[in-house]
């Protein structure tokens, strides 16, 4: 499914995050991929995602706006969503 | 991927190493029904000191609390511990998935449908030829048999995707299109990784070694190939993309001991990878009183090898970059400097050094669990 930043996402649960110096090494367990989460960041908002109504929501908090960077985040979760790292969520936010 | 920008290429953050390894290698016994010539651990007799199932045990427990995601078990031949399938079940149900190496011997249908059953379990079967011939004179007669019959069992339970692994040689590098059709058949994946002179591949390296027209041969194939696993073992064919102008094998383009890899031998002994069981790669025991987690943070050896390399003699060779000199182990066990080239570098760049190595004067392995009398001759002419 592809990815989009108006829907809620989270980390799924059959990925262990293991934080490392660079970010984080993540672990698709069905998969058996590795994937490398290369800012301290992007494991936050990845770990942040569930809590908001949106991935965009859950960018905005933790992006400045004015850097410019929100982009990079947004192909940096597409990329994540396409290896199963983080994936859909269908019920809306507690 | 990501590519959020501000951060260091990850390969230069890798080699500073991390807090756990990615990948690590546990071999469970130097026990072997086999004597294959080139074992990288001189596998044969058990040890009377290997790890008990309750240090086993324990060991998967700390793997787990470091989030070690999976294990690569192998030996010797593990399924001849009693408590391997114990051991096994203890590492997939806490977290820590496991891929096994296996001749096969034991194998048989009823140990197929107990692994078909695991979560997170992968199994590789060695083959080193597509036919008795080619297969036996490295691995031992009836080797080739127990192979393809334990590939069999894991076919005819629906296990999917385990793994049939290769060491390349001179002698079946012309058969790589035959064990992709063997693989393809079984509903299996194909893994091809280089020869090391590790264990008894002292002895048989030189015999068994790619020619350089062969090397380019396996590089070319692997490119053409992207869904055969490699272990990234053949990094140091990158530097043809010199000569190719194309891209780099896919993977990661480093040596990875002692920074991202790491193996445990039965006894607890670590060591920087699979391909240096030898005293002065030897970073501590897991019986230490700080146990794995104090070895791969804290031991000097590694350390040592998380410190930025020099280029040494390479340094001047444009194609350095490519190939990050190659593999430490192989140059080690063949006499070579470690900040020289691979002695299978492609532009021919140690063959002179190599020749000058005198006879014997070579690291040998520092342990050797060899049955007497048990290892095979390579039968098999030199090709080239």
């Amino acid at each position: 499914m592809a990815f989009d930043p108006a829907d809620r996402y989270r980390l799924s649960p059959r990925v262990g995050l293991r934080p490392e110096p660079f970010g984080a090494l993540a672990y698709h367990y069905d998969t058996r991929r590795l994937v490398f989460l290369k800012s301290n960041d992007l494991v936050a908002l990845v770990r942040s995602l569930e809590r908001h109504d949106s991935a965009a929501a859950a960018i905005d908090a933790v992006v400045d706006p004015a850097t410019g960077r929100r982009s990079a985040y947004v192909t940096a979760l597409a990329s994540l969503c396409e290896s199963g790292v983080v994936e859909p969520l269908l019920e809306p936010a507690a | 991927m990501s590519t959020i920008p501000k951060t260091p290429p990850l390969v230069e953050q890798l080699k500073g190493g991390l807090d756990a390894p990615i990948c690590l290698t546990w071999e469970l016994t130097y026990a072997c029904n086999l004597a294959c010539v080139h074992c990288l651990s001189s596998s044969g007799r058990r040890d009377p000191k290997e790890l008990t199932t309750a240090e086993a045990k324990d060991l998967v427990d700390q793997l787990a609390a470091l989030q070690v995601f999976y294990v690569n078990i192998g030996g010797g031949e593990p399924m001849l511990r009693k408590d391997f399938f114990e051991i096994v079940e203890h590492s997939v149900t806490n977290g820590v998935g496991v891929k096994f190496s296996t001749n096969g011997t034991y194998l048989d249908r009823a140990a197929a449908e107990r692994l078909v059953e695991l979560p997170y379990l992968d199994v590789q079967i060695s083959l080193d030829g597509m036919t008795p011939e080619v297969n036996d004179a490295v691995r031992g007669e009836g080797s080739h048999a127990k192979a393809i019959e334990a590939m069999g069992h894991l076919r005819d339970v629906g296990f999917e995707d385990f793994k049939i692994s290769i060491v390349c040689t001179r002698h079946n590098v012309d058969q790589l299109d035959e064990f992709k059709a063997l693989a393809d058949d079984h509903g299996a994946q194909l893994r091809i990784t280089r020869l090391r002179p590790s264990g008894r591949g002292v002895d048989s390296y030189h015999d068994l070694r790619l020619t350089n027209p062969q090397q380019r041969q396996v590089f070319h194939w692997i490119l053409d190939h992207p869904d055969v696993l490699t272990g990234d073992s053949f990094f140091h064919l990158n530097a043809l993309t010199t000569e190719t102008g194309g891209p780099n094998l896919p993977g990661l383009n480093m040596c990875g001991a002692g920074r991202v890899v790491c193996l445990i031998d039965p006894i607890g002994d670590v060591y920087a990878c699979p391909f240096v069981i030898h005293d002065e790669f030897l970073a501590g025991n897991v019986r230490d009183a700080g146990g794995f987690a104090g070895v791969w943070r804290e031991s000097t050896l590694f350390t040592e090898l998380r410190e930025p390399t020099s280029a040494g003699a390479c340094a001047s060779c444009g194609s350095y970059d490519a190939c990050q000199g190659g593999c430490m182990a192989t140059k080690f066990f063949t006499g070579l400097p470690l900040d020289g080239p691979d002695p299978d570098c492609i532009h021919g760049h140690a063959d002179e050094a190599l020749a000058a190595v005198t006879a014997g004067s070579a690291p040998r392995p520092s342990q050797d669990h060899s049955r007497p009398g048990a290892a095979v001759p390579v039968a098999l002419t030199r090709k080239r």
